[in-house]
């Protein structure tokens, strides 16, 4: 009976959640002039071609990914560099590093974004150049993955033996070399989700970059302007691609996860 | 090697001075300058005026975080009690829909809720009469429990998995039933993920804007709207967006420290950031 009712609320509970996206993939297939969001009349794949076929989405597209590779690379190189040193610094100068690095977190986004709209046009009155664009997006978004990759490296580094370090000094290891060779590797695993962790939230972020684009696009900018200018199924064809991929993406990882968690229980035996 | 290793952070400072400091002294300059760049409280204290939708935020905020904890603490509970295989997979899907990019998932619930969208539809044709649910507070509400529920979910689930067994053991075997175990042992043990759970909720949904735009029409307007106004919108004002700005991070800032008083040992912070 308990169990019953356990099941009962997992299912409605999922059915809350995974509803709305079921309704939005089903109608990316509807066969209609009209761009009724309501009536089935049949399946039709013209969606996805007139998706494929516009170029304001693939040029969002393409900005989109320019942004979250270059935020991703570089907030896991400042993010790693900034782990290390705080993870080294002393108590107090250490609790100042963690409350600037957390400060971005529990801010509001749309202050965050506000603030930074505000930093780039009083730098452009000031030292005149380009007005919102690239730079300003990718900048933003590098300052928002930073305190996540950090507080990804920062456990990693503080698990790991620091004698470590010390021993291959001593063995005649160059400190760069020694980092390379024995740090790094160490906090590989925390690097990496901080890097993947950067990706995913730079080209899923609307918010910031909705205040710091000025006209250029990024896939979710035009996503919004989607819903407020036209009612287009295209918008569904472009959900359905991109659950997909994220899909796609969950999955590769999982498996990795799985074998690296298997190997590492081999080579314990 | 130890002044080495702190150089590193040098640049990750210089970063932050002029992404993260430098911009919230801007928006604090601007809340108290004028377009002249004099000093003048007006803007502040015109903030006033719009008490009426600071309070509509904080209070759409908080009936969506108690919706989020009243039904994802069932939902975090029966995941917990799973067999530990399959938590993992439960927790991935409660997970999943955030992937999808929030506009998305709030333009689906446009379709739904809309006059003649997919529930209506579904009402009249079993002869139900048609129900307006869009455009309304109750619609916003909505989008913002869908959005948020999992950050309430899942810091829930990782302290309620933590809680030893043998607790809950031994008050049973000091008499207490189901009812009495639950609201004495598992309730206040997982107190720090409830805490960390409403802040993770509320904190987004008080200062949301695209929700309410896409679900509570023009009539349901938030604070986030009013910023948005002002530094993109029709009423370009920044000085009033920036006092604006300044007043929701201060009550924001209030909001956590209140909670944090509830969690005198900041256990929340480990339950808190699972993503």
């Amino acid at each position: 009976m308990k169990k019953a009712a356990a099941r009962l609320y997992t299912f409605l509970m999922f059915l809350f959640l995974y509803a709305p996206i079921l309704v939005l993939i089903v109608f990316s297939f509807n066969d209609t002039e009209t761009a009724s969001r309501t009536v089935w009349s049949g399946f039709s794949l013209k969606w996805y071609q007139k998706l494929f076929e516009d170029r304001l989405i693939l040029e969002a597209l393409r900005n989109t990914l320019i942004i979250a590779v270059a935020a991703a690379a570089a907030s896991t190189v400042l993010g790693t560099m900034a782990a290390i040193g705080i993870n080294s610094m002393k108590r107090l100068p250490k609790r100042v590093m963690m409350n600037i690095t957390n400060f971005p977190m529990v801010n509001p986004e749309i202050v965050t974004g506000v603030s930074m709209m505000l930093l780039f046009v009083f730098a452009v009155g000031l030292f005149g150049g380009r007005s919102l664009g690239m730079a300003s997006i990718i900048a933003a978004h590098i300052t928002f993955c930073l305190p996540y990759v950090i507080l990804q490296v920062l456990p990693k580094l503080r698990q790991m033996d620091e004698s470590l370090f010390e021993a291959a000094q001593d063995l005649g290891c160059p400190p760069a070399k020694a980092f390379f060779k024995v740090v790094l590797p160490e906090i590989m695993p925390g690097v990496v989700t901080g890097m993947i962790m950067a990706f995913t939230l730079s080209i899923d972020d609307f918010v910031i970059s909705y205040f710091t684009s000025g006209t250029t696009q990024t896939l979710p900018i035009y996503i919004y302007s989607m819903t407020r200018k036209r009612v287009s199924p295209e918008i569904n064809a472009l959900s359905t691609v991109l659950f997909a991929a994220v899909m796609a993406l969950l999955i590769v990882v999982n498996v990795r996860t799985a074998k690296a968690r298997g190997q590492a229980k081999e080579e314990r035996r | 090697m130890k002044t080495n290793s702190k150089l590193l952070s040098a640049p990750y400072t210089v970063w932050m001075t002029i992404f993260i400091i430098l911009p919230m002294l801007l928006v604090a300059w601007f809340a108290f300058t004028d377009q002249s760049g004099a000093f003048t409280l007006e803007h502040i204290l015109s903030v006033g005026q719009y008490s009426n939708v600071f309070l509509r935020s904080i209070w759409l905020g908080a009936v969506a975080t108690a919706v989020s904890l009243i039904l994802g603490y069932p939902m975090a509970y029966i995941i917990a009690k799973l067999p530990a295989k399959r938590q993992s997979v439960m927790v991935m899907l409660v997970m999943l829909p955030m992937w999808m990019n929030f506009l998305l998932r709030t333009y689906a619930w446009m379709t739904l809720l809309e006059d003649n969208g997919l529930i209506n539809a579904a009402l009249s044709a079993i002869g139900l009469p048609r129900v307006h649910m869009i455009n309304t507070a109750g619609a916003v509400v909505l989008g913002m429990v869908y959005n948020y529920i999992p950050y309430m979910i899942l810091p829930l689930y990782s302290v309620l998995t933590k809680i030893d067994p043998s607790v809950i053991e031994a008050a049973q075997d000091l008499g207490a039933d189901g009812k009495k175990v639950f609201l004495k042992v598992v309730v206040p043990m997982s107190m720090p993920g409830v805490i960390s759970g409403v802040t993770m909720v509320f904190v987004p949904a008080v200062s949301t804007f695209i929700i309410s735009k896409m679900l509570g029409g023009g009539g349901n307007l938030l604070i986030g709207d009013l910023i948005d106004m002002q530094f993109l919108g029709s009423a370009y004002n920044p000085n009033l967006g920036s006092a604006i700005s300044l007043v929701l991070m201060v009550i924001i800032l209030i909001c956590m420290g209140i909670m944090n008083q509830f969690d005198e040992d900041g256990a929340s912070q480990e339950g808190g950031l699972m993503l």
